[in-house]
């Protein structure tokens, strides 16, 4: 990789991520996996969790990784599936979600878009020793589609469909990703947003309000919306 | 005459080409928007985008998984001869759509919105929209696709005169922060902002400004363009860059487009077509020759024309 690559700091990680491995993670730190991760999204978290459907046997010794996403995949016709690209999906959506599957399944690492709020990390990742994983530049589907070395199975398809279906995939090299929380609940995210957040007000200066309000939960430009 | 199987072909393979190879413009701008940031997070997000779009290219998979919404624009020319009409075409351009989403393959991204019934082909009901206009004097039809993305990064708000310029500045900052942080939005985007018309109109003006046009294009009046300039350069000094990291790479280009309104109003669209940006458009003519381009050149003279009837300028 050409240009600032070489300035950040990147590992390569083995799945099921040890806990020596999770404890030395910073904020920051390019990371690519090797070995198996598996989707889920709106309908696997209402199957395991709303439904009571078991997770399939021995699977969660082999992955501690949740991917929020639905891949660009296709069924062939002799069974095959083949997976074109991937891209994750936004994550704050799943929150509410998130306290039972981590329960239930003993993930550690969730890897999505957008990161979780500060509320979250918390309340919900910190006390299950988890940590966020975010993908680079969300649309970078075909580079993360190129780690994907095989599709080790899909539960669910007929119940679920193709993109919400859970999908266990075998990477390798598998990324670029961003650590966006570590153990004790740090978010990269977050300390971003106070850096921008300090110049904001600024670039409002001297620009009159309109006329007409409208009514909403924030105006506030140091609030998100998620 | 042109074929309806020579539209259906063109239609099917502008598709495939908008959904793996980023139009040149684009990278270009992007390349550039890197050179000058110096944020460390944004500048390596910059770096894996680049090395998607080579990766998409050389295998030929889609860029992004999340392969947006596919649809259509149509510019018919008024001498343009159709096989079975228009009615032939909007067929064709459905059966494409089907098409490519199984041998791309494209995401059926498309469902029903409240029973959320999925035809896993990217076609119901109102998809995939297909837009037109016309061109005088022109033997041709032209065919453009966009794949966009995001459900993040578009607004739409009622301004009035009196707002002014500090009004259209104000909201399209609200739109880039609101969305820009933690990259919502999958910035840098194409911001195309819709000023004035009805409210249907202000939001397609906008859409068809970010998806339409191209990096490095500007309004043909002076006034409007050094706004686009100006609003850019805005977005860029956020201190905002991709993914919402620190950083200055939140606006690639910035095209604005207008139409008449109300008397007492001002309605302004800001849409963000997003670090994916997909189009790809193909010209037909009568006589079965056949143009590929990544330019949609959607706004023309004839479209952007102020007086009840049209003439050709004949010279400036
Ligand atoms: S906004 Fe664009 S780049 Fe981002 S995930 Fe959606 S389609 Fe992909």
């Amino acid at each position: 990789m050409a240009g600032n690559g070489e300035r950040m700091k990147t590992v390569r990680l083995s799945v099921p991520i040890s806990d020596e491995d999770l404890k030395s993670l910073e904020i920051g730190t390019v990371v690519y996996l090797d070995g198996l991760i598996i989707t889920g999204r709106e309908k696997v978290y209402k199957h395991i969790l709303d439904d009571g459907e078991d997770m399939p046997e021995g699977l969660m010794q082999r992955c501690n990784v949740g991917f929020h996403c639905s891949p660009a995949a296709s069924v062939d016709g002799d069974g095959k599936y083949s997976v074109g690209a991937v891209t994750a999906t936004a994550s704050f959506r799943f929150a509410k979600s998130l306290p039972g599957w981590f329960a239930k399944t003993g993930c550690r690492v969730i890897i999505g878009k957008g990161g979780m709020s500060q509320k979250h990390y918390d309340e919900i990742f910190v006390p299950a020793k988890a940590v966020y994983f975010t993908t680079v530049g969300y649309g970078t589907g075909a580079l993360l589609g190129r780690g994907i070395k095989e599709v080790e199975n899909v539960h669910w398809l007929d119940e679920l469909g193709i993109a919400q279906a859970m999908w266990v995939l075998r990477v390798e090299n598998f990324g670029p990703l961003l650590v966006e929380s570590d153990l004790q609940g740090n978010s990269l995210f977050e300390q971003n947003n106070k850096e921008i957040n300090e110049k904001i007000e600024k670039l409002y200066e001297g620009l009159r309000a309109p006329s007409l309000s409208r009514y909403g939960e924030t105006d506030n430009k140091r609030d998100e919306l998620i | 005459m042109i074929a309806i199987g020579q539209i259906e072909k063109a239609a099917y393979d502008i598709m495939l080409k908008a959904a793996i190879d980023i139009p040149e413009d684009y990278e270009d701008g992007i390349r550039g928007m890197q050179k000058g940031e110096k944020g460390d997070l944004s500048y390596f997000v910059l770096e894996a985008m680049l090395e998607n779009y080579d990766a998409a290219r050389e295998d030929r998979r889609p860029m992004c998984a999340d392969s947006g919404l596919p649809r259509y624009y149509v510019k018919a020319g008024n001498e343009a001869l159709i096989e079975g009409g228009f009615i032939a075409l909007e067929k064709v351009l459905r059966q494409a759509t089907a098409r490519a989403t199984q041998d791309v393959p494209l995401r059926p991204n498309r469902v029903h919105p409240i029973s959320r019934q999925d035809n896993n082909n990217n076609v119901g009901i109102n998809a995939p929209e297909i837009d037109y206009s016309f061109e005088p004097d022109a033997d041709w039809v032209e065919i453009t696709t966009v794949h966009k993305g995001g459900l993040f990064g578009t607004d739409y708000r009622m301004l009035f005169p009196g707002d002014g310029i500090d009004g259209i500045k104000r909201f399209f900052l609200d739109v880039m922060i609101s969305f820009g942080k933690r990259g919502l939005a999958c910035q840098p985007a194409i911001v195309g902002i819709g000023l004035g018309g009805s409210k249907d109109t202000c939001m397609v003006l906008g859409k068809q400004a970010a998806c339409l046009r191209i990096v490095g294009n500007k309004n043909p009046d002076p006034e409007i363009a050094a706004l686009e300039e100006e609003l850019k350069q805005m977005g860029n000094s956020i201190g905002m860059g991709a993914m919402g990291f620190v950083g200055s790479s939140m606006v690639v280009d910035c095209h604005i487009e207008v139409g008449y309104t109300h008397t007492g109003g001002m309605p302004m669209s800001v849409h963000s077509f997003c670090l994916s940006s997909r189009r790809a458009s193909v010209r037909i003519y009568n006589d079965g020759r056949i143009e590929h381009r990544t330019d949609p050149n959607w706004f023309t003279p004839y479209t952007r024309r102020n007086t009840v009837e049209w003439q050709e300028m004949v010279s400036a």
